[in-house]
This record gives C-alpha cells, structure tokens and sequence, in this order.
C-alpha cells in the first residue's frame, strides 16, 4: 500500500514537472528595454501607486505592503491615502490585498494573478518595464491580445484606455543565413488617452513604484550605508595605526 | 576553612574565581602567554575572521528565529515581515545572508592558508581534521539554512539535494523519505531541516570549533616559513621567534576584523544580492512544487562540487552514473582531509618548496575555480567535458601528491623565521 501511493505521487509529481518548464515564466533571450528609473523621485512613485491602485489591484495584491508604509514612504498623509488609494479597507495600516477571492480567480482566470510584492526583485525592473509596454492586438489569443516578452500571457492589457490598441510589425530579416519573421515594432491603431511618449513614461513611473514595494527601505539601506563605511574607513586607518604603534616591539 | 589558593596568586573577585575555577589560567595559556610566531602575514587573518562570521551567524540567526516561523504556510511570509515590519529587521536579514556568503569566503582563503604553508603537516594533523569536519557542518548548516526562506529554489534546490540520497544502491529511497519525513518534500521537511539548523549543526559547530583551538593550542601555529618556533627557546623557555598572543594579534586582528568590515558592510548595504548569487532571484518568489525555476543552480560555495557530481555521466558495476557523481562529490570533500599523509615533501612551506608544487597549486587553483563558474552553466556536451577535465586536474592534485611532493627540488629552511612578507 505505502509503495503504491509512493509510486503514484511520484508519478504524478513527475507529469506535472514536465509541465513546469513550460508554465515558468520568461526566457533567457529575449531582449529587454532599460527601465531608467529614479527610485528617489517622489512624484514619481505616488503616480506610480495611483495607477497601480486604479489599474492593477483589482487582481494582483501586494500582500506584504502596508498602505501607511507606502504613506510615509513615498511623503503622502495617511488621510490623503485613505481617501485616493484605498478600496477594499479603511484600516491604514492593513496590506493591499485584493479583493478577488483566490478559487474564483482561478476559475476565471486559469491561475490565480500573482501577488506582485516582489515581482521587482524577481524579474528586474527592465522586465517589467518591457512587459507594460508590449502588449500588442492578436485576435488568435482569447484576450485579444498577447506580449512580446511573456508569450501568450493570459493577462488582458487593462491599460487600453491610456495607452490605446497597437499591432505588432514584423519584417522578414537574415538571421545566420535563414529567412526569419522578426518583430521590429508597433503601430498604433487607436489612440489612447496618453500619446505614446507618456504612456511610456507611466509605466515608467508603475515600474518605479513596483520597484520600492519590492524592497521599501532600499534608499534608506544605500544611505545608512554610505555612512556606515565612512567611519569604517576611518576606525580602519587608527586600527592601522594602533597596531603599528603595539608592534615597534617585535623585531 | 582554608582552601588551597590558586597558583598565580590572584586576589579580590577574580582570585575567588580563580580559587574555584581556571580562568586566569585559561587567559595564560591559550591568550597572554600563547606565544605565536611572530611572521604571520596576511593569510593568518581568516581563522580569527571565520570565528568572528560564526558569531555573527549565531547572534543574527537569534534574532530572526524570534520572527521566522518554520511552516509551509508561513516561512515566505515571515521573512518578508521581518524584512518590512520588524524595526531593522532587514538589515538583521541582511546580516545572516551576506554572513553565510562571507563564511564560505573566509573559509576558503582559511584552508588556502594551510595549502600554502602545510598548516596540516605533523603534529598539526588532528587540527585539520578537525576543520574538515567543520567544513562538512558548515556545508551541512548552509544548505539547510537556504530551504528556511521556503522559495522557489529554497525547495527546488533541496529537492535536487535530497534526490541525489536516493541513488545509493537499496537504502536509497528509504533512506530520501526518512530524511524527507515525508513522501515529498514538504512542511515536514522545512521543519525539521529549521530544528538542525537552528540547534543541532550549531552546537556541533560551536564543540568542533572548540576542539579546533584546542588541538592548535597543544602542539603551537605553524608559519609562513614552516620553521617549529618551539624548536628555539629562550632562557624562560619562551619561543624566540614567538610573541604573546595578546596584546600583538588581538591588536593586528583588530586591524583585520575592521578590513573586513568595510567590505561586508558594503556589500551588505549596496549590494545585498550580489547579483542574483548570494540571494537568488528565483527565491523571491514562494516555494511551488508545480514550477520549476528557468535554472536550477546551488548557491556559488557548492558549485565546485555540484560541477565533479555532475561531471560523472558513466555508470559502472550496473549502478547508475548518478550514484558515482554523489560517490565522487563526497570524495572531493573527503579526500581533503587526507593531505597530512599525502604530502611527503621534507619542507613546509610553498616558500621552500620546488617549482612542482607551485605549478600543481596554481593549476588547482585554477581547476577549481573553472568547475566552480561551471557549476552554474547547464550541463551540455562541452560544459560537461571541461568539468570533467578539471574533476580530473582536481583529484590528480592529492592523487598524484605522494610522488611529486617527494620529486620537487627543496630550498634549505632556515632555523629562524623571517620577516617583512
């Protein structure tokens, strides 16, 4: 009996790790653009939250950030917070949760949208960046849209009001000798309600603040930091100092 | 009643204690009056430095066993708490994870030290036993200390780990489950491998360190010219060539514990990630028995070894080329511990020794930092042969020994040490 459900489970663990490689996420290839972001830019950052909070919360928690943290963080009242940014509690100091309960999530979704606390030390802020702004129309996909650096992500593009419908454009290239369709860029088929250069800076500005949700006392650790090694340096030089006065003894 | 009164003739405080216990005599022998030759250079910083990484381990990892909590359910979220919530909770987390990076650094420059000056040779051999042992409890210590976090390659790291058990000929998936304490790894697993790290490989750690210092302390540190200052007394029976330990190298290390400082420090405040290798990317993201990681590599101190268990693909005997890999990974630690008796060189030190040896340890060196970047690239056709390769430059390095050492041409070792290197 226990060799039987030995067997089984691993049998059933082994089919559904050969899935795993192919649910994993991302690959090793493909080419990112620089998200130059300013983790120390204020305004920055609060547009930041205020579009994740409108366009991103309603089915991606950040379960580890408190909203009075992001308060005082990111130099905003807890009242103006709790006036703008919050939806699903009136507590300050509760996490962001989302409101969607996790089976149905799965039932309309296929999976449960993950929680993005940490998806900026997961996957780096030039991923991020890259995926918010190359999602492109395909009618093959059942969201009617698909993304150049997370192939046939079930996400729909939630961002279509700012930014707008763009198809993607190819052209044949040589590649090594061979005849190869490669994506060379977008056109625009609707307009949204930013112009393309500041949709492109929103993002920016959504990459920035999933950058301080994914560690929020990076600045403070970098400055402390700073002071930290000056005076290592200069205990280090009396050190020296000490020691050479001890040691004129030994010869 | 009269008791008998301590032989250093201690009063007030410290002379009670002294009547009831060894304490100055403790601070004589083993501080004040050890007497150290008096040429050791830089390489003799790590010893006082892999102790000063253990008690950071130990006081950091205090600390955070008052907020982890070893659960599935838990374990990811907790450290995220202290991360966040707890007041400096993040840089105590920061501490303990660059800390374990750093001990396998200074560990590795430690035993580089007695590859240089034949720390190991007689009557130092128990010595170097001794820091095997604590080399496998370390190693035993790191890798469980990596499952706590419970992220994607906490888990699948133990995973791939723990699997490799099961290749041992008909103990080996009973002896995977017994370890497992499940038939998968699980909450079971996360928490026991929290009871050993946090208690059991510590008190081993802390005993063998102990032991270590004792064993040195018997026979007297060797030096960078290999000479025996014992062999030249003074009139008081004092080493000529030896100093006390204290005031000189507990000011000298002083000076090294605040060198290395600088150094942690910043890597700890700028740089706590190293890139992906001393907190992996794949671990910010919770344990899922379902999604494997893009790329499954061990934490950078295993990937010399993970490359020579990897560099095995032959089966022999009709046993699987798997259970040979796991054979030969042991083999590489192990074999370690044998240099006392594979060494047959009538000198010491690197410093007298011929250009044989200078050009085995270089092409060691070398060898084993290949099968380390190695470690972290998929095993491909190429990749597998250049470790293969270097597996072969490794074990000829102590295989090979016994003839080499006896063949190189010796410089004479003077009776004194020198100074000024």
């Amino acid at each position: 009996m226990k060799k039987l459900l030995i067997t089984a489970t691993s049998a059933l663990l082994l089919s559904l790790s050969a899935m795993g490689p192919a649910i994993a996420a991302g690959g090793g290839n493909i080419k990112l653009d620089k998200a130059d972001i300013d983790p120390n830019n204020k305004n920055s950052l609060q547009r930041g939250a205020r579009l994740y909070v409108n366009y991103c919360l309603g089915c991606h928690g950040l379960k580890f950030q408190r909203y009075n943290r992001m308060a005082d963080d990111l130099g905003m009242d807890d009242a103006l917070v709790a006036e703008n940014l919050m939806f699903t509690t009136n507590k300050v100091a509760e996490t962001m949760d989302i409101a969607m309960p996790e089976r149905e999530a799965q039932k309309w979704f296929g999976q449960t949208p993950p929680d993005l606390s940490l998806i900026a030390r997961e996957k780096g802020i030039d991923y991020i960046y890259s995926y918010l702004t190359t999602f492109y129309v395909d009618e093959s996909k059942e969201t009617g849209v698909n993304n150049r650096v997370f192939p046939n992500a079930s996400m729909p593009w939630v961002m279509w009001k700012l930014e707008g419908w763009k198809k993607p454009v190819y052209k044949e290239v040589e590649d090594h000798g061979e005849t190869v369709t490669k994506l060379v860029g977008y056109e625009q088929l609707t307009e949204g309600e930013l112009s393309p250069e500041e949709f492109k800076s929103a993002m920016l500005d959504l990459t920035n603040f999933l950058h301080y949700v994914g560690e929020p006392i990076k600045q403070t650790r970098i400055a402390i930091g700073l002071k930290v090694l000056a005076y290592l340096l200069l205990l280090f030089i009396l050190s020296i100092f000490l020691k050479r006065e001890f040691w004129k003894d030994v010869h | 009643m009269a008791i008998v009164p301590n032989p250093h003739g201690t009063t007030g405080l410290l002379g009670w204690i002294d009547d009831r216990f060894p304490l100055t005599k403790i601070w004589r022998d083993h501080v004040s009056e050890y007497y150290a030759p008096k040429n050791f250079n830089f390489w003799y910083f790590f010893g006082s430095l892999a102790m000063l990484v253990l008690v950071n381990q130990l006081v950091t990892g205090i600390f955070l066993t008052m907020h982890y909590k070893p659960s599935a359910l838990e374990a990811f979220g907790s450290v995220e708490y202290i991360m966040r919530d707890v007041p400096w909770g993040w840089l105590i987390r920061y501490m303990h994870s660059t800390g374990a990076s750093a001990f396998f650094v200074v560990v590795y420059l430690h035993m580089f030290r007695g590859l240089l000056y034949g720390s190991y040779r007689k009557p130092r051999e128990l010595v170097w036993i001794f820091g095997m042992m604590i080399f496998l409890a370390l190693m035993a210590e790191a890798f469980m200390g990596y499952v706590l976090p419970w992220g994607n390659m906490s888990y699948w790291g133990a995973q791939v780990i723990i699997s490799l058990f099961g290749a041992i000929p008909g103990i080996g998936p009973d002896l995977v489950q017994w370890i497992r304490g499940d038939y998968l790894i699980s909450d079971a697993t996360l928490n026991r491998f929290f009871a050993l790290h946090v208690i059991a490989v510590p008190l081993v750690l802390v005993g063998l360190v102990v032991a270590h210092l004792m064993a040195l302390h018997e026979v007297g540190s060797n030096n960078p010219d290999g000479v025996e200052i014992k062999k030249n007394k003074d009139e008081n029976g004092i080493p000529k060539d030896g100093i006390p330990f204290h005031p000189y190298y507990t000011v000298k290390d002083i000076m090294g514990v605040v060198g290395f400082a600088m150094i942690f420090c910043a890597v700890l405040f700028f740089a706590p990630e190293m890139g992906g290798y001393f907190l992996e990317k794949p671990n910010f993201t919770p344990a899922n028995p379902l999604v494997t990681p893009p790329h499954i590599a061990p934490v950078w101190y295993f990937t010399p070894f993970y490359s020579i268990l990897r560099a095995i693909t032959y089966p022999l005997f009709g046993i699987d080329a798997k259970f040979w890999g796991v054979i030969g990974m042991g083999a590489s630690v192990v074999i370690i511990a044998f240099l006392p008796w594979l060494d047959r060189s009538p000198v010491k030190s690197i410093r007298y020794k011929g250009p044989i040896y200078k050009i085995a340890l270089a092409v060691f060196v070398v060898a084993f930092v290949i099968l380390g970047i190695m470690g972290f690239k998929e095993a491909n056709a190429t990749n597998t042969l250049i470790a293969q390769v270097c597996s072969v430059i490794y074990f000829g390095f102590f295989l090979l020994m016994p003839w080499y050492s006896k063949l190189d041409k010796t410089k004479p070792v003077p009776e004194r040490v020198t100074m000024d290197h």
